[in-house]
């Protein structure tokens, strides 16, 4: 008898699904249905206070058309790349320096990780009263340091590296954790006769240590472009996507859609799509990451 | 000798209960008879319930949140409220009303934004039977000492009276007397003089502007309406519907909304709402900030502004062809959903009360629909602001005109017209703007008003 006979004799399937049955019901629950539901409400124009009615692809052909949903794909990959980039860079150049001994190194790694913790909503409303034009502590201390003030969240220049500032502040102790984790599992022997054969520290990084965490700076990259792609919190309470509609990303659209003008059928094509932009550069971050595995 | 024979009859436990509860009801029973018979106003006939109260945070939310146990005492209603943020609380209400199962009884509502949508919908109910019903309305509720003003907004077109009115907040110019002495000004009587002053009391190198507003989109709008306002143009024609955002007198009030905020106003103001406006003015170095009138306590805060007593009150100046203060208000109401509709009309009575609407003014925190505490000595001797904004606050009702049409997609209008203001303040050309905002908009109205 085949091991396979064997566990359809012993009725695995019949004995043992009705365990994964609140899985799947709780699953179904809290993500099928609201998919195939905004799948529905896509294809109706649904104003609240209005009847539904089905227009089948009107909103789609609406939105390829719409000049604030195309400015806001770009906003959103322009704020997304930076707030990937930076964290990325300067959490993997943390967790190098973090994974050094030196005197204090514990109290210090405990100092950096404390921006994460804290909540969102409360960053940005502290980091919103800090950016004032007039007020705010950090035109102060630049002008300490007899730098001209800046505009921060308050120009159209200047709105997106400000929110990405606060986005580095907040995650990049993140990265250096998950780099850190990748750099305590490395192997050491590469590094001892990587010395023998009179290797120079930056060969060693280039060629021993880079590859070695590259995975988990894949993870983080993956991590990092998931939060930054859903960004909401940071960007409504210090610039509700202004001035104008300069900070103005997909997510900060949709909610204006949804919950400021009430059009949920068009709100919910806006999710398609982006849930289609999402799995595209999931697709790839995967791809990339399976590209990085240790071979 | 006469005989007196008891019969012994036979009591179930059920009727035995029954006349207990009976004994027990009796007293409240008696009580309203009474109160119906003799006319006196029974406030308790529904004690015992709970009802839940959503207002939005602010000043008018405070004054009833801080006086809700007299409400309970009066009533023997238990009260359950909470305050939350205009622009959530707006969103809640829909989605709350939406469900067809709101979680409050009572809520107030911003005429100027829900007004419409509200009425279209039928979420509230109409006051004006409640009203009607002596067994429900207090005699001296007064309703004649509403203003005509005020009962009107709160009227629908269909005849409906979904709220009862509850305040009125006109918009004025504050501004800073001892900014306003140094230069040796006067303040401005006309649109032009506001540009001429600002422009005095600028100096840049001093930190010194002569102006603020809000620049933040959206919330810019009832800034540019204000001046619309004294070209004698609504944004929308309350007869025909139809856009007037491309007039003479829409472009002339936008081209003066650029003008004030790039020249004369501090770097950064496109991102400023109300509270970045207010600060930036209490610190002492703004010439002139317009906005509600409900917003002046904090200015005479000494821990939290440094013009305490320098503060001017100013009534919107003449425009080119008319002189009208932006106004907007709001009412309280009861869910149509509501289980308890009587003990929250209760409620919303109790909240447009004299004495409430007397608490109300006396704080400085709004402007009551009602006449009486306007003429009454006691209340304005208890005012906590100076007699300049009540005075201001009186001659701005007087010239009052709502500051934004009352349309359905009140928010789409301020969101597409407010990012218009905002570029023009970066540069772009006032009139271009409009015509954009209103090619945007346009089909939006029409689409709302089929």
């Amino acid at each position: 008898m085949t091991a396979k006979a064997t566990a359809v004799d012993r009725g695995y399937g019949r004995n043992y699904l009705p365990f994964a049955y609140p899985a799947l019901l709780i699953t179904g629950a809290v993500i099928v249905f609201p998919w195939l539901f905004t799948l529905f409400m896509s294809v109706h124009e649904w104003k609240i206070g209005s009847p539904r009615a089905f227009v089948g692809l009107n909103n789609f052909i609406r939105l390829a058309g719409d000049e604030r949903f195309i400015d806001s794909i770009g906003t959103t990959l322009y704020f997304t790349l930076l707030s990937v980039v930076l964290p990325v860079v300067l959490g993997t150049a943390a967790a190098l320096i973090f994974n050094e001994r030196f005197p204090l190194r514990g109290l210090c790694r405990a100092i950096f990780i404390l921006p994460m913790m804290a909540t969102p909503v409360a960053v940005a409303l502290v980091w919103k009263m800090m950016f004032h034009p007039q007020l705010g502590v950090l035109n102060y201390l630049l002008s300490l340091a007899g730098l001209p003030p800046s505009l921060w969240h308050t120009s159209l220049d200047t709105v997106i590296p400000t929110l990405v500032m606060v986005e580095v502040w907040h995650w990049t102790p993140l990265v250096m954790l998950i780099v850190l984790g990748g750099l305590a599992a490395a192997p050491t022997e590469p590094y001892e006769s990587a010395r023998l054969d009179g290797a120079n520290p930056w060969q060693m990084f280039r060629f021993i240590t880079l590859p070695l965490i590259m995975p988990f700076v894949v993870l983080a990259v993956v991590i990092r472009t998931i939060d930054a792609l859903k960004a909401f919190d940071t960007i409504f309470v210090i610039s509700e996507g202004g001035p104008g509609t300069a900070s103005e990303t997909i997510n900060i659209y949709l909610y204006l859609q949804a919950f400021a003008f009430y059009n949920i059928g068009y709100a919910s094509a806006i999710v398609v799509v982006f849930f289609v932009l999402i799995v595209l550069m999931a697709m790839v971050l995967l791809w990339l990451r399976q590209k990085a595995k240790w071979s | 000798m006469t005989k007196t024979t008891f019969t012994r009859t036979a009591l179930s436990r059920r009727a035995a209960l029954r006349a207990g509860a009976g004994l027990l009801a009796a007293p409240a029973i008696m009580k309203v008879a009474t109160a119906q018979t003799s006319g006196a106003f029974n406030w308790k006939r529904f004690a015992g319930q709970s009802i839940e109260v959503s207002l939005t945070l602010g000043p008018r939310a405070n004054n009833l949140r801080a006086h809700e146990k007299e409400f309970t005492e009066l009533t023997g209603i238990k009260v359950g409220s909470e305050a939350v943020p205009e622009q959530q609380h707006r969103q809640q209400q829909v989605i709350q009303f939406n469900s067809g199962n709101p979680q409050f009884d009572v809520t107030s509502v911003s005429w100027h934004v829900q007004k419409r949508l509200f009425g279209k919908s039928k979420w509230l109910v109409d006051m004006k039977p409640l009203l009607a019903d002596s067994q429900l309305t207090a005699p001296d509720y007064d309703w004649p000492d509403f203003t005509a003003g005020g009962v009107r907004w709160a009227t629908q077109a269909d005849g409906r009276m979904d709220t009862l009115p509850n305040n009125i907040d006109p918009w004025m110019i504050y501004y800073n007397k001892e900014l306003f002495a140094a230069k040796g000004l006067a303040f401005p009587r006309t649109f032009e003089e506001i540009v001429m002053a600002a422009e005095k009391l600028t100096d840049k190198s001093a930190g010194i502007y002569g102006w603020v507003s809000r620049g933040l989109k959206n919330a810019n709008v009832p800034v540019w309406t204000s001046f619309m306002l004294g070209h004698d143009v609504d944004p929308v024609d309350p007869k025909t519907v139809k856009l007037q955002t491309t007039t003479d007198g829409a472009i002339a009030a936008a081209e003066l909304y650029k003008k004030l905020n790039r020249d004369f106003a501090p770097p950064g103001t496109v991102g400023f709402n109300w509270n970045e406006a207010q600060t930036s003015f209490s610190q002492g170095k703004i010439g002139m900030w317009i906005d509600g009138i409900g917003f002046a306590p904090p200015l005479e805060d000494p821990t939290k502004s440094r013009i305490v007593g320098k503060v001017g009150y100013a009534v919107m100046p003449q425009g080119p062809k008319a002189r009208h203060s932006a106004t907007f208000g709001d009412g309280i109401g009861v869910a149509a959903a509501s289980k308890k509709k009587e003990a929250a009309y209760l409620y919303c009575q109790w909240a447009t009360s004299k004495l409430m609407c007397n608490r109300l003014l006396q704080s400085g925190g709004g402007s009551p629909c009602r006449a009486s505490p306007y003429k009454s000595p006691e209340v304005i001797a208890g005012l906590k602001l100076p007699r300049e904004w009540l005075s201001c606050l009186e001659g701005s009702s007087e010239i009052g005109r709502p500051g934004l049409p009352e349309i359905v997609p009140v928010t789409e209008f301020r969101d597409v017209f407010g990012v218009g203001l905002t570029n023009t303040i970066g540069g772009a050309d006032a009139r271009a703007e409009m015509q954009k905002a209103t090619d945007a908009f346009a089909p939006v109205l029409a689409k709302s008003e089929a």
